[in-house]
């Protein structure tokens, strides 16, 4: 591809790729048709690690001659959205609510219906094993991080930052916005699959009552 | 004898059950983990009569004393080190035959970081995505050892092999690591590039299995501002807000936002995991194969 539309393969390493497209949604784009070509069988590689605006391509024979086939492409259109959604109950009960609502000029209440009127993608995973990076709110409703991180961010917190909301698989420090609570279990490495999350699932907020 | 188990009666500083790890699961957020000097945990593993993917001890600095409720074969390997049973000298690079009870100590290392143990039919800590690794990045796998822990073995299936003492690559006086510049290596300045590859570096006594961090000129970015998340290697070179180098060893994250600078050829990361604090490191750039 072209220059024209950004794609670039850059070398990392001597059997690595990460390949830059312009936007989140480009790389999510991406993300979905290298997948597709590594379950047909014609791109082997060991990972396919989605990012803000890359997909790190990990484990690969030939680096170099992908570089020269990928850059020569179009990046895909992106693929309508078809699987099933998963959807997490949530309490809008996070000491940041308060501030999350002075920062996007709404009352507390009103962020919690944005929040759960939004449907949410996960654009790629990373912090923890099972921390997703879910996008879908609109740019406006970006948010800093805390001035200051906690030292403790107990798991199942529904929090923001930036252009992202997260869901804490477990305890951790954290510097996210705290905006709710949800009981899910994002991580439980007994299970399969072990993550309730993974790039490319569709999510969905539904509010229930604080306790 | 049927209860195949180490009780661990020194844990030492840290000492960690550790395989080939769990590739796969990066775009999850799951570290690979798995031993930092490989070839080392390969060739115990091969002298006691194991599988590759036998889960071994991994020691730091000061080793660990076990005591095996059954007959084993050890091997211990990676950072020269005495070791003894019951009291008496026993061989490191070679099998050891340790009887049920006796008490296997492995000593300070006398150079290097990491001593590898492997005993025969390996440690058999329940696997967690395909591995017995711990990861002390994300938590997962068996914690590291404790006192009084009992950890258990499986059945001795391969037979021990038949050497006096295997050679191994001593660990470094100076550490050279290969590097491939780049990706990120246009955040720099020129300046800052040069000192990269011309500096010499230490070794940071806060490295740890995630990274092997450095102490030497810090490298100076050509403009501020935050780099995207963006997924991560092992042996990747990334540069901090306080210009320091930082390469990354196998409990790595597995996305990051400071630039990379060059990531080290998987060759050299062994040696980088045998580095002691203070060791002088030159990044050296070579032609990417």
């Amino acid at each position: 591809m072209s220059g024209t539309k950004g794609m670039r393969a850059l070398p990392l390493g001597d059997d690595a790729l990460l390949v830059e497209v312009s936007s989140g949604e480009e790389a999510q784009a991406l993300h979905a048709e290298l997948l597709r070509r590594r379950a047909e069988g014609t791109l082997a590689v060991r990972e396919i690690v989605p990012a803000a605006r890359t997909v790190l391509l990990d484990g690969l024979p030939d680096p170099a001659r992908l570089a020269a086939e990928l850059t020569a492409s179009e990046v895909p259109p992106v693929l309508p959205l078809t699987q099933e959604i998963v959807e997490l109950r949530v309490r809008y009960d996070g000491p940041d609510l308060a501030d999350v609502a002075a920062l996007w000029g709404v009352s507390e209440e009103a962020v919690a219906g944005i929040h759960a009127d939004t449907e949410f993608r996960v654009a790629f995973c990373g912090f923890a094993p099972g921390f997703g990076y879910l996008t879908g709110l609109p740019s406006r409703y970006d948010v800093p991080r805390r001035a200051t991180p906690r030292t403790s961010v107990p798991a199942g917190s529904v929090a923001l930052a930036g252009p992202y909301t997260g869901v804490y698989p477990r305890s951790s420090p954290g510097g996210w916005q705290l905006i709710g609570t949800t009981d899910a279990v994002l991580w439980d490495h007994a299970r399969v699959p072990a993550a309730l999350l993974s790039p490319g699932t569709r999510v969905r907020f539904v509010r229930v009552a604080c306790r | 004898m049927t209860d195949r188990a180490l009780a661990v009666v020194r844990a030492g500083a840290l000492t960690t059950v550790q395989d080939l790890g769990r590739p796969g699961y990066a775009h999850l957020g799951v570290p690979r983990s798995g031993a930092l000097d490989a070839p080392a945990a390969a060739l115990v593993n091969r002298l006691v009569g194991n599988p590759p993917g036998a889960a071994v001890l991994e020691t730091t600095l000061n080793g660990c004393s076990l005591r095996p409720r059954c007959a084993v074969t050890v091997a211990v390997g990676g950072a020269p080190c005495p070791v003894t049973v019951d009291g008496r000298p026993a061989p490191w690079g070679a099998p050891v035959r340790v009887s049920a009870g006796a008490l296997l100590d492995i000593g300070t290392a006398l150079s290097g970081v990491r001593t590898y143990v492997a005993v025969s039919g390996g440690v058999t800590v329940e696997p967690v995505l395909g591995s017995r690794s711990t990861d002390l990045l994300s938590g997962l796998g068996p914690p590291p050892l404790t006192h009084g822990a009992v950890l258990p073995l499986g059945h001795e299936i391969g037979v021990h092999a038949r050497v006096d003492v295997a050679p191994q690559p001593a660990p470094p006086a100076e550490l050279v690591l290969r590097v491939t510049v780049g990706p990120r290596d246009d955040w720099f300045t020129p300046t800052a590039l040069r000192a990269f590859t011309t500096s010499t570096y230490r070794v940071s006594s806060a490295s740890n299995r995630i990274g092997l961090r450095t102490e030497g000129p810090p490298l100076e970015r050509a403009f501020p501002g935050e780099l995207p998340s963006e997924g991560m290697v092992l042996g990747a070179v990334q540069v901090p807000p306080d210009g320091r180098p930082v390469v990354f060893l196998a409990d790595h994250p597995t996305t990051g936002g400071y630039p990379v600078i060059a990531v080290v050829r998987t060759a050299d990361l062994p040696a980088a995991g045998q580095a002691t604090p203070g060791t002088p490191v030159r990044f050296v750039p070579v032609r990417r194969r």
